[in-house]
């Protein structure tokens, strides 16, 4: 065996870290926001990659240094934890309309002071038209605005944010230090020719990297001193020597490579909080820690330098500090990505690049890191394959049992291959790790773009009813009329022509933004720690990445498919109600009055509420909440007036709800039955098919994922009623699930019907949610079988799936009684959050997903 | 291979599948609608009669027949989409019911049709069956789950309905005949949880041959309760409370006393 696993207890010590971590209100902090300001106004006439390093450098040497009691790993970019800098470079306009709201909203609240407040609104007019989303609108066409509008897609994320969503090469800082970069950096400049036509950009890309990493090593030496300052002035003798080793740390790494365990944990978090800091962008993913780890803590345990209690600690501690670190959204991103998630996925097991199973002593370290700390943060992943040691699977179950939702188990035999026929070579696929939710890729190497735009596949459909029009407006092509529609065939085609038409809009947007970010804050400091950035001489976000992609994911494949089928079966095959009846019932959503209450964030609403508050606030006019709330109502009650009351419907609400029970009798995707899961499987490539034909501006390809995050219940709440039964306003199928209660045969049947899809080409990454009563994994057959069936799954080549083991009941009692459970962990997509962060609709949609029991 | 065995025809009333609890592995349970016993506990009511019938929906006015007639080939087609299932976990199918030997020619039709596929076979079985039945069962199954609910023979006829003398014959010829036999107890507050009648049951399985492996305790559940409601019967034990982990546990001890291995539920 190559693996050893450790019997430790949670320290008080991280006890106690994570009270303090969770004691608090999370607080929106204008001191980031301050510093970039200065600095760009001192910056305008530069080059954009250094003006961005300029800006770095000034805002890491004055963010006010934060040691809070008892931690052992330390660096913070804000003063409370779980609190969010502003980073007004990327969009700041919806920050300033929800300043006086933030803290009451529904998805990820956040306090501010006033004084805050204050300052935020003197810095935000300077920002005017200099934003990323300003540049990135200016190159989008007319057309895809107005889908847009029409919330056929949204591209909201990287619109309004960073990028993120990458896997630096931590490996390198642990090793060579920051020193040796800006060695690598130095030897590079020296190599160039300064008559190559290019050497210009280049050689200013090189400078704005040095001075990144050297503003990290700065950053790094002000922690030092505070921590030697604090040592003195200390009385307790324990701690003072805890902080005199920080200090001694913090003046080593990052700049060093690292001496020990310790120092490369601490190095490892200066390289994960100053990323976002550089940047907003989520999803920055330590990816493989176990690998890079490892050798630092097998050194140590061997030489007796640590004991493995002593090494949990700080593993432990590390673990506290990826759920201290936050970030505001918008409303209605926040509503998509609920919880506060911040998506920083952290894999253990898989195989080393030259195929050997890669489990080390790490490994296990990792997920008893996540069993003693239970908190969402790192979205914790595990790479199975067919050498996975069973101990692994055993400890992962473990970990599952609590309840938290992590790990995440995925299957090698499924992604390898799909990442190779992306272009990878094989050593490179065979040592992939995962970002944010579910995207795989190969850290170190890849600018992945992943999570580059929301797809709803429900909305193509209803146009498919409409010929394009939407609210009166000419949105999508004029496919056939639905009344000269004589054939299956003919209305498939009209959903594959507004499809096609919405992906090619889609990718025009995800062009612009892409264009936006690199003219606009190419990120130097990250691209420090990405091949081939300094030898091709080019930020990430310019190309200099040996692989790059944009990964846009639908959702809706299972609504879609059983939609389909609905119709093949009941319009063309038994006639039993037409086409235009079909329209006609879900104009009446089936009979069933549209629930405004249970609809959580409604960004219809929430848009022209914006708008209107926007041209309040720039007419000099100061909006008080209440006032926004009596908007909101009003745009509320009207839109119920003219979308929703059952438009132009002549149906009575007893014929539609006869219609929605023949549709609901007919066979359903989730339960192993090849019809319907043929139809899905269709519905699945009419995206991931044309998704692949399309190219980036960095030089890479589009690749497609399959999976919602938590927008399938935002996004829901956009989508009328839709052909397979589902009521205006409810939540979409996530991801590869079937709909929620649509699966009845049990976890083999709806595992067996989601494997039916081709997961490799989804190579974005797919995502499968089981729920299971805690009962369905009690004693030891109870956990030899859910191994079995997660086994069995990958066998099948399903590529990705993730466990709530929370009763139904625990969940009800924690929506009456939120405050008996502050720090229940759910899962909710491809992450898992605290379930009463999460906005009341999203509570509801898991609740409501099938719950695998066990009957005997 | 037989093809006649695929056109048998019998009466199912479900087919579940991922069922962890009734031998090894992940199986799939085939519900084999009809038994001769009327156990006053029995969680599957609608069992019981071999015919088919109604029973009202859980959650509203209407009602559903329990019960449909299905021929070997279809069951096998059902049961072989989680063939990977089985061979990744040492699982397979487990005939249950009802009591599968009362279709004794459709219960052999489906393990023979099993073992064609390389499917592993089960029975969940209180085996009070002739003993021709029983030995046309022997070479077809490959574990025995068989219930004894009672070595008082007396008592037994008073909860289920029969006596108890053909049951314990035929456990005995099974055990020496069959390689692995495992006795199962539902232990019934009020009929069979005191410390002597565990013990007597625990007793006769240590005297049974060779076959007999294992002895495992099941604690009483409700879960059936309702479905008296819905079928318009009366349920005999209303309101009757599960035992303790506690007392589970003190009976196990009880069991343990002798040489079979005794663990609680399945």
């Amino acid at each position: 065996m190559s693996y050893q696993m450790y019997d430790t207890q949670m320290t008080e010590r991280v006890q106690k870290l994570k009270d303090m971590t969770y004691g608090g209100k999370p607080q929106l902090e204008a001191q980031r926001a301050v510093l970039i300001t200065e600095s760009y106004k001192q910056t305008e006439d530069l080059p954009i990659d250094m003006r961005r390093a300029l800006a770095l450098k000034h805002i890491l040497e004055n963010l006010t240094a934060v040691i809070r009691d008892n931690e052992l790993i330390v660096g913070a970019n804000t003063k409370a934890p779980r609190s969010s800098q502003v980073f007004p470079e990327f969009s700041y306009e919806w920050i300033e309309a929800e300043l006086d709201t933030l803290d009451k909203r529904a998805a990820d609240p956040f306090q501010i002071s006033e004084e805050d407040k204050k300052t935020l609104r003197e810095i935000f007019p300077y920002w005017k038209g200099k934003t990323v989303s300003d540049l990135a609108l200016a190159y989008m066409t007319d057309e895809t605005k107005l889908a847009m509008k029409h919330n056929v897609f949204t591209p909201g994320n990287y619109l309004y944010n960073g990028i993120g969503h990458v896997c630096v090469d931590y490996a390198k800082v642990l090793n060579k230090g920051m020193l040796g970069i800006l060695k690598e950096i130095d030897e590079t400049i020296a190599s160039m020719d300064p008559t190559e036509p290019d050497y210009n950009p280049r050689r200013v890309f090189l400078d704005a990297a040095k001075i990144s990493l050297n503003a990290a090593i700065t950053f790094a030496g002000r922690y030092a001193k505070l921590a030697e300052s604090m040592a003195k002035s200390c009385t307790d003798a324990k701690r003072r020597k805890e902080l005199e080793q920080i200090a001694q740390n913090c003046a080593r790494v990052p700049a060093n490579p690292a001496g020990n365990f310790y120092e490369a944990l601490q190095s490892f978090w200066f390289v994960q909080l100053i990323i976002q800091t550089e940047s907003n962008g989520h999803s920055i993913s330590p990816g493989r820690f176990d690998q890079y780890m490892y050798p630092f803590l097998k050194k140590d345990l061997e030489s007796g330098k640590l004991t493995p209690d002593a090494a949990q600690e700080l593993v432990d501690c590390v673990w506290i500090k990826l759920n201290e670190i936050s970030k505001c959204r918008d409303a209605f991103s926040a509503a998509g990505f609920a919880g506060y998630g911040l998506f920083q996925n952290l894999c253990v097991g898989g195989q080393t690049w030259d195929g050997r199973d890669a489990t080390n002593d790490m490994s296990f370290m990792c997920l008893q890191a996540s069993y003693h700390t239970r908190l969402p943060q790192p979205s914790l992943s595990v790479r199975i394959w067919n050498k996975t040691p069973h101990d692994l699977l055993k400890k992962c179950v473990e970990v599952t049992q609590t309840g938290i939702g992590l790990p995440a188990y995925y299957n090698d035999e499924v992604i390898i291959p799909a990442l190779i026929n992306r272009g990878l070579t094989i050593y490179d696929a065979r040592e992939y790790n995962l970002i944010g939710c579910v995207e795989p890729q190969k850290g170190g190497k890849t600018d992945g773009w992943h999570d580059a735009a929301f797809y709803n596949m429900c909305r193509p459909m209803e146009f498919v009813f409409t010929s394009g029009q939407d609210e009166g407006e000419q949105v999508g092509p004029k496919t056939m009329p639905i009344a000269s529609m004589k054939t299956f065939e003919e209305f498939k085609d009209a959903y594959r022509q507004q499809q096609d038409y919405f992906i090619e809009l889609m990718v025009n947007a995800d062009n612009a933004i892409d264009y936006a970010h690199a003219q606009r804050a190419s990120l130097p400091f990250l691209s420090t720690m990405i091949e081939d950035c300094i030898g091709r001489g080019k930020s990430a976000q310019c190309g200099g990445a040996v692989y790059n992609f944009t990964g846009p994911q639908g959702f809706g494949v299972a609504n879609i498919g059983d939609g389909m089928l609905a119709v093949k079966k009941l319009v063309f095959e038994k006639h039993a109600f037409t086409l235009m009846d079909l329209k006609a019932a879900m104009d009446a959503n089936f009979g069933k009055p549209v629930d405004n209450a249970s609809t959580g964030v409604d960004s219809r609403t929430e848009a022209i509420v914006r708008t209107i508050v926007d041209q309040l606030t720039a007419q000099g006019k100061i909006v008080t909440d209440d006032q926004i709330k009596a908007i909101a109502q009003r745009v509320m009650n009207s839109q119920n007036k003219s979308a929703y009351n059952f438009v132009g419907s002549s149906m009575g609400a007893e014929r539609a709800a006869q219609i929605r029970k023949q549709i609901m009798e007919c066979p359903k995707f989730g339960n192993d039955l090849d019809e319907p899961d043929d139809m899905a499987k269709e519905v699945a490539y009419m995206y991931t098919g044309y998704v692949e034909k399309f190219r980036n501006p960095r030089g890479g390809r589009y690749q497609a994922g399959l999976y919602p995050v938590s927008a399938n219940v935002p996004l829901g709440t956009q989508a009328m009623a839709t052909p397979d039964g589902r009521y205006a306003r409810a939540p979409i199928a996530d991801g590869c699930s079937p709909v929620s209660g649509c699966d009845v045969l049990g976890p083999t049947a709806a595992a067996n019907s989601v494997a039916k899809l081709d997961h490799a080409i989804a190579s974005n990454g797919t995502l499968f949610n089981q729920k299971f009563h805690p009962s369905a994994l009690k004693g030891e057959s109870g956990i030899e079988a859910f191994i079995n069936l997660i086994r069995t799954y990958f066998d099948e080549k399903g590529s990705h799936v993730q466990f709530n083991v929370v009763s139904r009941e625990t969940l009800l009692d924690a929506q009456k009684h939120p405050e008996n459970y502050k720090t229940l962990v759910v899962r909710v997509a491809g992450y898992s959050a605290l379930f009463t962060s999460l906005s009341k609709a999203l509570q509801d949609d898991i609740i409501n997903r099938t719950e695998q029991n066990l009957k005997s | 291979m037989n093809q006649t065995i695929f056109e048998e025809k019998g009466i199912i009333f479900n087919i579940q599948r991922y069922s962890i609890h009734d031998g090894p592995g992940i199986r799939t349970n085939v519900f084999i609608k009809g038994c001769p016993l009327r156990c006053k506990w029995c969680c599957n009511p609608e069992s019981q009669n071999i015919q088919i019938e109604n029973m009202l929906d859980a959650d509203g006015p209407g009602s559903t027949p329990v019960g449909r007639e299905v021929t070997v080939r279809e069951v096998l087609e059902e049961v072989a989409k989680d063939s990977r299932y089985y061979y990744r976990s040492g699982g397979g199918v487990t005939l249950t019911g009802g009591e599968c030997m009362v279709q004794p020619s459709f219960a052999c039709a489906i393990m023979e049709a099993c073992h064609e596929y390389h499917i592993n076979t089960a029975i969940e079985t209180t085996s009070f069956a002739t003993s021709e039945v029983v030995k046309r069962f022997i070479p077809l199954v490959d574990y025995w789950l068989m219930d004894i609910k009672h070595m008082d023979s007396e008592k037994h006829k008073l909860y289920t309905g029969q006596p108890n003398d053909l049951i314990l014959q035929n456990a005995k010829y099974i055990a020496d005949h069959h390689p692995d036999l495992t006795i199962r107890v539902p232990v019934i507050p009020g009929v069979n949880d005191t410390e002597e009648e565990i013990d007597a049951i625990a007793k006769f399985a240590d005297s049974l041959g060779k076959g007999a492996k294992a002895l495992h305790l099941l604690p009483y559940h409700r879960l059936g309760e309702d479905k008296y409601r819905r079928l318009g019967r009366s349920y005999f034990l209303m309101g009757l409370e599960p035992l303790s982990q506690e007392r589970m546990l003190q009976l196990k001890k009880v069991a343990e006393k002798y040489r079979l291995p005794v663990q609680i539920g399945g």
